[in-house]
């Protein structure tokens, strides 16, 4: 198959980013989340890599180093320590790959949902804020100046 | 080396204008607005454009990932074509900064204490740095100015702060407020709501806030005063013009040492000339020297105005380590706005400290669930795989974050410069950082971090971790062409005229001389304020 160099992601690279997105944030019954491999949180990460792009691709390169080649041919046990490995490492690729993919995956309607959060825009609509307790101001309004007034006599 | 450029060369040369400001920020807006009732011709040249509300990330529900693409805080990734390369490798703070209409009041997170009285006299009072040539008192009416074109929230009567009257009651304190207020009362240690300049009522047209949390990456509702939406329709209304797009090259001089005017790049890219009676730099901390050294030609080998070798010299970034917990239930969150109160306990220097000068605690509310995620994980705080959706859920809306917002005092070795190699999108040569911690400012750090996780603990929150330098970059760009009476000394006078070039003036941060522990930007405006009245009072003789 040819590759379009301009596209975001090679078919090999989609391929092993939605392999490593399901160990990076998989899918819980539990809480009633999906993974961040589900088809449309998937193709929302690939469609906003923008400025993390070339260090996603390159934190991918490592993933394939550390597989031996094919992350693919890997099995799930084999995978999955793969994937954590390159997480393990830190580092601006990891801070790039790990913000393209929960960057997406903490918009999704149903993740959203599933945390008690509307999924809306904060604007126009905004958020109600309780006023708090003011009266724990009262032991602070008594006390003495604090403030150092260097030019006292100049006023 | 760049030659002396005259309005005689071959490049299109624009009408003359009496005064021509460089910048649209916050300096540059306040002294626009000033100086507009003179009916003097301004014009100010803006490398950037005007950011719409429509456009702040908030209006989308991408809006937490925006904050890291065109709206973030490091010119470098965002890179918009308005904005310049900044090389900060050799900087363990790095440099943000916002460039339009706006300038860094576009981003800011609108907190927006004054400097104390203490903090001009430094040398005086702690043997360190130098005194200001001026004081607090000479600035204080230009402060209450700058307070009511902007609208402040807050509240009279801290004790901890000199006299002053926000025009607007304070942001709420909400449930981290709440929490923070009572660890603190525990403690015995001081408290205050902020000043922020945020609308808590309708003000001056303004819309009121409406608690979107999203204060720095810009305020889709309008209630956060960015100078866009405060000094400038006024001033552009008083007859200032405004031209955005047009990035200055270098400031130009004439056969008699005086600046002539500038040599810019017009939105379409044509390099022009702008003739000018005065010229006045609000380009900011990184910006103005830059400028300065990028005017260098025969008559000033070594930059513009730089005969002291200061420009440049003696950048205060102001370290701001952020200690992070996590309460036990749920708090506001991304309610609200950011920055809820400070904290003076620790300001003033005490002598029983290792260290000289102080701090200001500034307390902050949580953030969305992408920012939470991203930045829980950067820390090692959220792991991948099983664990995630527990440990997330320990996380979210629990976050409570103290900023230990530090004075930086002045070294002649942390610096800007022109990097030799990188150059802006017209070619222009960029900045380069060279900036280092000082032990003192470490070791302010290390207590400020101490009381901060104490303050933590006492309002139930676990988890408590600390970036000292990693989200270390407040954007505060202080010192570089500093204000003093002597100019082996200093850049300008004690009112903003450069010592060497007498109708060139600055306004921005670079003037500073010592950095206070606040955040910067009502002081950077009400000396802009108050450089505008000096140059309105001495008309007849400010070249003299
Ligand atoms: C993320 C962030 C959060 C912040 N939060 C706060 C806060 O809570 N409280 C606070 O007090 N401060 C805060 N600040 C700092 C505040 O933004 C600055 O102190 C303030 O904007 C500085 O004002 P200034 O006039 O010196 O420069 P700026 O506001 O930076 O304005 C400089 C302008 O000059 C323009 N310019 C530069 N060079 C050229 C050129 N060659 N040609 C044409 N135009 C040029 C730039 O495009 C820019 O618009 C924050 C900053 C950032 C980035």
């Amino acid at each position: 198959m040819t590759e379009d160099p301009g596209a975001e992601l090679t078919s090999t690279e989609a391929r092993d980013l939605r392999r490593l997105a399901a160990f990076m944030v998989p899918a819980s019954t539990e809480h009633g989340m999906p993974g961040a491999d589900d088809a449309a949180i998937f193709a929302d990460i690939v469609g906003s890599l923008g400025r993390d792009r070339d260090a996603v691709r390159n934190a991918l390169a490592r993933l394939r180093e550390i597989a031996g080649g094919d992350f693919a041919a890997l099995d799930e046990a084999k995978a999955e320590a793969a994937s954590m490995t390159l997480l393990g490492r830190g580092g601006p690729l990891m801070t790039a790959l790990g913000r393209a993919v929960l960057q997406c995956y903490y918009r999704d309607d149903r993740v959203l949902r599933a945390l008690g959060l509307e999924p809306q825009a904060p604007f126009p609509k905004g958020r109600a804020l309780e006023p708090g307790d003011w009266s724990l101001l009262d032991a602070v309004r008594g006390r003495a100046r604090m403030w150092r007034d260097v030019d006292d006599e100049r006023r | 080396m760049a030659a002396d450029v005259r309005p005689d060369t071959a490049r299109p040369t624009d009408e003359i204008v009496d005064v021509l400001i460089i910048g649209a920020g916050a300096s540059g807006a306040a002294v626009a607005w000033s100086l507009a009732d003179t009916r003097m011709r301004i014009l100010c040249l803006e490398q950037g454009d005007w950011i719409k509300s429509g456009e702040f990330p908030s209006n989308g529900r991408d809006w937490e990932a925006r904050r890291y693409a065109e709206f973030d805080i490091s010119p470098n990734r965002r890179a918009r074509d308005t904005d310049y390369p900044i090389n900060d490798a050799n900087s363990p703070m790095k440099i943000a900064n916002f460039n339009g209409v706006g300038g860094g009041t576009v981003i800011y997170t609108a907190h927006y204490p004054r400097m104390h009285p203490s903090d001009f006299r430094v040398r005086t009072l702690d043997g360190v740095a130098d005194d200001w040539p001026i004081d607090y008192w000479t600035l204080e009416p230009y402060f209450a100015d700058n307070d009511r074109v902007t609208g402040v929230a807050g509240l009279a009567g801290d004790p901890a702060y000199p006299p002053h009257q926000p025009t607007m009651p304070p942001v709420p304190l909400g449930m981290t407020g709440t929490r923070y207020a009572r660890a603190m009362n525990q403690l015995g240690w001081h408290w205050w709501p902020s000043d922020v300049a945020v609308a808590t009522t309708e003000y001056d047209g303004r819309a009121k806030c409406i608690n979107l949390n999203h204060c720095t990456p810009g305020c889709a509702q309008g209630a956060k005063a960015s100078v866009d939406i405060t000094y400038w329709p006024s001033a552009l209304r008083a007859g200032v013009e405004l031209r955005t797009r047009c990035r200055v090259r270098e400031i130009t001089t004439n056969e008699h040492g005086m600046a002539s005017g500038v040599v810019y790049f017009d939105g379409k890219g044509v390099e022009r000339f702008q003739p000018a009676e005065v010229v006045i730099l609000a380009a900011n901390g990184v910006g103005t020297p830059r400028l300065l050294l990028n005017s260098a030609s025969a008559r000033f080998p070594n930059g513009l105005a730089n005969s002291s070798g200061l420009v440049g010299r003696n950048l205060m970034l102001h370290p701001w380590p952020q200690v992070f917990g996590y309460a036990d239930a749920e708090v506001d969150g991304d309610r609200g706005p950011q920055t809820v109160m400070w904290s003076k306990e620790f300001y003033e220097t005490d002598r029983a400290r290792d260290f000289v000068r102080g701090y200001t605690l500034q307390f902050s509310r949580g953030t969305g669930p992408a920012n939470e995620a991203i930045t829980s994980m950067i820390f090692g705080r959220l792991p991948w795989g099983k664990e995630h959706h527990r440990v997330f859920r320990t996380l979210h809306y629990r976050r409570l974050l103290i900023g230990v917002a530090c004075e930086d005092l002045p070294e002649e070795h942390n610096r800007v410069t022109l990097d030799p190699i990188l150059k802006d999108g017209h070619g222009i040569p960029a900045p380069k950082i060279d900036y280092t911690i000082s032990e003192n400012s470490r070791r302010m750090m290390e207590h400020g971090i101490a009381r901060a996780s104490e303050i933590l603990t006492a309002a139930g929150a676990t988890n408590i971790s600390c970036s000292r330098t990693m989200l270390n970059s407040p954007g505060h760009l202080l010192g570089t062409a500093r204000m003093g009476l002597s100019p082996e000394r200093s850049v300008v006078n004690a009112w903003g005229r450069c010592h060497d070039v007498k109708n060139l003036f600055i306004v921005d941060g670079s003037i500073w001389v010592t950095s206070g522990g606040v955040n910067p930007t009502s002081t950077i405006q009400a000396l802009a304020l108050y450089i505008a009245d000096s140059i309105k009072q001495r008309l007849a003789t400010l070249f003299d």
